[in-house]
This record gives structure tokens, sequence and C-alpha cells, in this order.
């Protein structure tokens, strides 16, 4: 609206009219994020929503489905949505036409469709397929409060304090086991001209991994699904304690995180600026590939030893079954072929950031980066999914993003933001 | 409200949204200015689709919208699962919810800083052009340039100049005068400042460009009588030209409190409106889109922020109707 040249009245107040349609459609747009495919019922045919759309993602997912097709004599059609875009439209996506198949997180995320009925029971096929192919706790983030499973599992992403190899070895680092390693361990990084802690917080979300492992090590996995789950209140001695933790440790952080992507303070890890980065596998994603032999990672200290170190943030990804599949019987088959060993090791094979979940996956083929990861993924007492994926969208984006970041800003008033928080909570899970 | 816009006589008899009129009414009819039936049924048929479309998808959805402010939905399953809350989110939005007070205050710190920077900018800018230098156009260009530019793309162009560690402004501050690097994106003290410098910039163009149409509208028998009279440049401007201008400073007017209530984009892009760039309108983006979906209290925060551009937009429109009836 804003090349119009002005003319007489008639011309402005239609000038007008365009900046009221232009605000109208500001409220009308999530109307618009329905983008499913046609219906068609065709028996030889099973759709896909694949959220996996980046180079490495989609020729995983094309070979996988390739395999599948060859096998099954059925045509698969794989629709790929970008991940960030494919996120924010699915409630409507969910209830337009969607795909037969659709690729998404497990865990609470899940359980959420799962509980309105916008996708289907694959439980059959755990039984069919994958009796032990999985450990209880994956099995577990992917079955719904009704017991049955809503998801067939595939990778998994985890987090952990990542690191150049070189640099720790070029200066005599020892990898830190406790808090008072971890602590000790930054002071020296910072008498080096090192910046211990790479932090890029303005995106909002990456904010949440301290959080969560620092709750993690303090509180324990339970309190830390059931705090996100709404059962306890936010303005508690553990959730400020957590608080604490991070006051501690914030000089350590790169400074002034709040102006910096995540995209460059991994770059400030990659060029040796920074010691350590809490990240998750996708890290791997921005280093350089002949650096990626360099990359190694440890899991995140332990802070008490009542709690211990060994859960693991591993957000795992899959598929799901359509509330109302055009072709039930072909989307059940793929759905199962996706969770396979075969396929789960082709995708892992090809996508950088993902590790199988399958029990008997190959790992003799493994950098010892991912060794090193899986064994974590395997020997974990507990398996979380990462903030956003453990609690309502709502909470976590609209109040938990400019909660931390206010932390990070002023982390002085622990007591006022807790208070805060709480009373938002309250009023979004409705106790 | 579209049907009540003041028309010219002839389209009075088929206002839009009536639908072809069977029968003239006999009082409005006037010699001379009568339509056949052919011409009524096109100018109803023009107007009345145009009007359905607004009313459809405009003012229904925002109807909807004030209607929605006062349930609990998360946008899942039928009609039947909205919960009704009265005015539980517009109570929450002023008590308990932290990001809106600094919205409020940031879209009016937005708007008195369009008017008092690239809005006086553009009309000074407008003011030297309109004196017909050589090269006036290739100024008007490189002025008018970033207005041509989507919000999206100057935001991306303004990440690389402010950058904490990579971006062009620090690296230049740290040449010339050794000053240590200024988070201009992440310090909620300044970024907002920052983020304005970004906008006004486009803002300045297409003032400029407003005031320019202006100008050379403007009768220069005005200009060489005030000039007779004796009056310097500023005051032929002031006194002379500037009151000749009312309708375009309306327009400019009306045009920077719609750009400042709308300012969206370049904040979504930089940090999705948090952390000291809290935007009305990037709040009720953020909780009614994406998978959120707190459709209820973010058609709160756009009703609130429909209430406001309201008052200007009724000021201005009653201004126009009184303009148009003189």
């Amino acid at each position: 609206m804003h090349h119009r040249p002005v003319g007489p009245p008639g011309l402005r107040r239609r000038t007008l009219l365009r900046g009221l349609a232009g605000a109208g459609t500001l409220l009308a747009l999530p109307g618009l994020a329905g983008c499913g495919a046609g219906g068609r019922g065709d028996p030889n045919t099973v759709t896909m929503a694949s959220n996996r759309a980046n180079p490495a993602q989609r020729e995983a997912v094309g070979e996988s489905v390739g395999n599948f097709e060859a096998a099954s004599g059925l045509a698969v059609e794989v629709n790929t949505f970008q991940s960030t875009a494919f996120q924010e439209s699915i409630n409507n996506y969910l209830q337009g036409t969607p795909d037969d198949v659709i690729g998404w997180f497990a865990g609470y995320r899940m359980r959420f469709f799962a509980e309105r009925g916008l996708v289907s029971d694959v439980s059959e096929v755990w039984d069919r397929h994958f009796k032990d192919a999985f450990t209880d706790q994956v099995r577990d983030l992917c079955t719904a409060d009704d017991g049955k499973q809503y998801m067939v599992p595939d990778s998994t992403a985890p987090w952990a304090v990542f690191h150049r190899r070189s640099l720790f070895e070029q200066n005599g680092y020892e990898v830190p086991a406790t808090r008072e390693e971890f602590v000790e361990l930054c002071g020296r990084m910072r008498g080096d001209g090192l910046d211990p802690l790479a932090s890029g917080l303005r995106e909002g979300w990456p904010a949440m991994g301290m959080f969560d492992h620092l709750n993690l090590r303090l509180n324990g996995p339970e309190f830390h699904l059931e705090l996100l789950n709404g059962d306890h209140s936010w303005d508690s001695p553990e959730v400020r304690s957590v608080f604490g933790a991070w006051a501690e440790l914030l000089p350590h952080h790169q400074p002034d995180p709040l102006g910096r992507g995540i995209n460059e303070a991994q770059t400030a890890l990659v060029r040796r600026e920074a010691g350590m980065m809490l990240c998750g596998m996708f890290i791997t994603h921005s280093f350089p590939e002949e650096d990626l032999d360099d990359l190694d990672c440890f899991t995140f200290p332990e802070f008490d030893p009542a709690i211990g170190a060994d859960t693991v943030e591993a957000p795992i990804d899959g598929f799901m079954l359509s509330g109302d599949p055009r072709n039930p019987e072909g989307a059940r088959e793929l759905v199962g072929h996706m969770g396979t060993l075969e396929s789960q090791e082709i995708y892992t094979a090809i996508d950088p950031q993902a590790l199988p979940v399958h029990t008997e996956a190959d790992t003799s083929g493994f950098s010892a980066l991912d060794a090193k990861v899986n064994d974590m993924v395997a020997g974990a007492g507990a398996l979380t999914q990462y903030m956003d994926r453990d609690t309502r969208p709502d909470f976590a984006s609209v109040v938990m993003i400019p909660a931390l970041q206010r932390f990070v800003r002023q982390p002085d008033d622990i007591a006022d933001l807790t208070a805060t928080i709480q009373r938002q909570k309250a009023s979004i899970f409705g106790h | 409200m579209v049907s009540n816009a003041p028309s010219p006589p002839q389209e009075r008899a088929t206002r839009p949204g009536e639908g072809p009129p069977r029968r003239p009414r006999t009082a409005a009819r006037r010699p001379g200015l009568r339509n056949s039936r052919g011409d009524r049924a096109t100018l109803a048929l023009m107007l009345g689709v145009p009007a359905l479309l607004v009313v459809c998808l405009v003012w229904l959805p925002a109807m909807a919208t004030v209607v929605l402010s006062f349930t609990r939905w998360d946008g899942i399953g039928g009609l039947e699962t909205i919960e009704w809350v009265g005015t539980q989110h517009y109570t929450d939005a002023f008590t308990i919810y932290p990001p809106f007070e600094p919205a409020l205050r940031n879209n009016l710190v937005w708007l008195v800083a369009l008017f008092a920077v690239p809005t006086v900018l553009g009309m000074f800018l407008a003011v030297l052009l309109d004196r017909e230098l050589r090269g006036g156009p290739v100024y008007q260009s490189i002025f008018y340039m970033p207005v041509v530019l989507s919000l999206a793309l100057v935001g991306f162009i303004w990440q690389l100049i402010y950058s904490r560690d990579q971006g062009l402004l620090n690296a230049f501050l740290a040449v010339v005068a050794d000053v240590p690097p200024v988070d201009w994106f992440g310090d909620s003290d300044i970024n907002l400042y920052a983020v304005l410098v970004a906008a006004g910039w486009r803002h300045t163009g297409y003032i400029m460009l407003l005031y320019l149409a202006g100008l050379k509208a403007v009768d220069p028998s005005l200009r060489e009588a005030a000039a007779i009279d004796g009056a310097g440049p500023v005051r032929t401007f002031t006194r002379v030209v500037f009151p000749a201008l009312l309708p375009i400073n309306l327009v400019v007017l009306v045009v920077t409190v719609i750009d400042a209530l709308r300012a969206f984009d370049i904040v979504w892009i930089i940090n999705r409106g948090r952390n000291g760039l809290e935007l009305i309108s990037a709040l009720v983006t953020s909780n009614v889109i994406g998978e959120a979906s707190r459709v209820g209290f973010g058609s709160a925060l756009a009703v609130i922020m429909l209430v406001i551009s309201l008052v200007f937009i009724i000021v201005y429109v009653s201004t126009m109707l009184r303009g148009a009836y003189r």
C-alpha cells in the first residue's frame, strides 16, 4: 500500500481501506495455513508429510522411502515442509486434509494430538514389528495417556556440551564431571582468553537448554516432567535454585548473548573463540566437514550427587499416522517401515545430526562423536525431550522464552521472575 | 462501514451490498444523473463484489476476533470446544503478561520517533528536491529505494550491520574509535532505537515521495504572491505552502500512525519481537499463529490494537467526510 501516489479524496479513502485490509489479513492469517494435499483414496498411493527439509534430510527420507516403494509396490508421495513453518501450521494442518503419514516429535507434543484424536493409534504396528526394538523409555515417549502408541520413532539428536578436542588437548583441559570442576574449568578458560560457554539466545528457544540441564541436574527428570506438565508451582525453591545456579554460570557465558543468534554462537566455537557450548547434535551442521573429527562432547556435569548426571536430553523424532488416513493399510506399512532397523540406519548415516534409536542399531560405522553420544543415550537413566517439547507450546513460547531472556538480562531478581512465571502458568494451565 | 463511505451522487442509488436494485428510488432521483438499467447493474456488480469480499474476508474475521477474545480455545476441534472466559484475557494482558506494557510503550515510542525524525526529514528532502536541482531524479530514487525493499529484507540487511560479533558497525567503531563491541540487538535499552533507525530509513523515503507529490500540486502563484509580499523561503513554506498541504499532511499523519501500529516484520525477523522489541502486532502473532494457538488471548491483544487504530481512523474518516461535503 505504500507506493500509492497521492490523489483525490476518493483515492485516499481507498488507501485507508487497504490499510484496514492489511490489518484484517493479519487477523485472518491462521485460517490460511491449511496446506495438505487433496483427497484421493488411491489404494496404491500413500502420502507423507516430512518436516525434515534440509538437503541431507531430504535425501535420507527419499532413500528410505524409495526402499519402501520397491519392497511394497506402493507409491509414496512425500510432501516436504520447512520444519519451523510446519510446526507453526500443524494445528490447522492436522485438522484439514493431512497426509497419511506425518513426521513429528515424541513426548508431550505427540500426546497433545493423540488426546484430541488428530492422530491414530499405531500400537498394532508396534506389536507387529517393534516388540523389543526400542527401550522402555523410547516406548513411553511414543505412548499417550491411554497406554497406546501413536508414533514410530526413528532418530534422535541429543544435547551435550560440545567442544573442540584439539583445544582441550592444547590447553590441558580435563572434561569436568562435577559442578566444581565445571566452574573451575570455566575460570581457567577465561584466564586463557576464551569465552568458556558460547551462548546465542536471540531466537529465544536456545535459552531453554541451560535451564533444562540445570533443572535435570538439580531436581531430576521426574521433577522436570511434572513441572513442565503443570503439576508444580514455578514459584518454588526448586525453580529458584535452578536460576541461582544459572546466575553463577552467567559470567562464564559469552557476553551479550541476547543479541547473538545461535549460529553466531556456534561459529565462536568453530573459530576457537569459545571453549564449550551446550547444544544439540544439530551443531554438526555448522561445523566445517574437515573439522568434524575435532568436535567432541561430554555430558552436562553432575550438580547434585543424589541426582547424578545420567539424564540425557534427547529429542526423538518419528512418524505418526493421521487421524483418518486415506490409505490406512499402506500408511501403517509405511510407518512401520520408517522405524525398522534398516531405515534408521540409512537415515542416520546420511543426516549428520541424527542417531538411530533402534536398540540393535549397528554402531560399528559410527564416528567417535556419534558413538559417544549413542553410549550416552544408551546408558541414560532417563530421556527428556527439551523444554518446548515437554510442555504446552503456548507456555513454552509465550511465557518461558521472554522469562528466560529477562533472567539473562537481569539475573538479580529471581524471586520476582518466578512469581511472574507462576502467575502466567496458572492462567494458561488453568490451575 | 463500507456502505457508509461517501459516494458520488450517481452511485448512491446502488449502494454496495444491496445487490442490483429492482426499482430506482423515487426521492433520490435527479434529472441528468440517471443511469440506465445496464449501468446500474454494472456498477452494483463492480462495487458489490469487492464489498462482499471485503466484508467476508476482513470485517467478519475482525468481528470473530472480538468474539474469540472472550473465549479460551486452542484452535482444535469444533466450535463446541470453545470455553467462555469473559474478560479474563483483557485482565491478564494488563496485569500478568509482562511483554504487554513494554509493547504499548514501544508502539508509542515508534509512533513518536517516526513523526519526529523520518517524517520531518522526508518533508525536508521533498522541499529540497522540489527545487528542481540537477540530478533530482537520482536523489529521489536513492531516497525512495528502501521503500521498495520489503522490511524483511531491510531487517536482514541491518542484521549484517548490527551483528555484535561480525557486524559492520561494530567493526567500524572498533577501527575508528576503539569502542568495545556494542550489543545493538540484544541490549534492551538500545535495540529499539537501533531498529527504529532501520525502519525510519525506509519511512523517510516514503514520506518524501508523498510530500513531493503534494508540493508539485501547490499552485505556483501562491509562492509568487508570498515572494512579492517579501516573505523569505522559510516563511513562505511555514505560512503559505505548508497550510496549503493540509490534505497531504492528513495522509502523512494517517500513514505514519498506521505504520507505527502495524510495525511488525522487522522486529519479527530480528528476535520475534522480544527482549526490548515487543510490539503489539508481534505479541498478537506469537500468541495466535503457530503451534501456541492461544487464540483467545491473542485475539484480545488484537482487539486492543484494533481499538487504538479505530480512534485514529475515525478521526481521519470524519475529517475526510467533512472535506468531501464542503
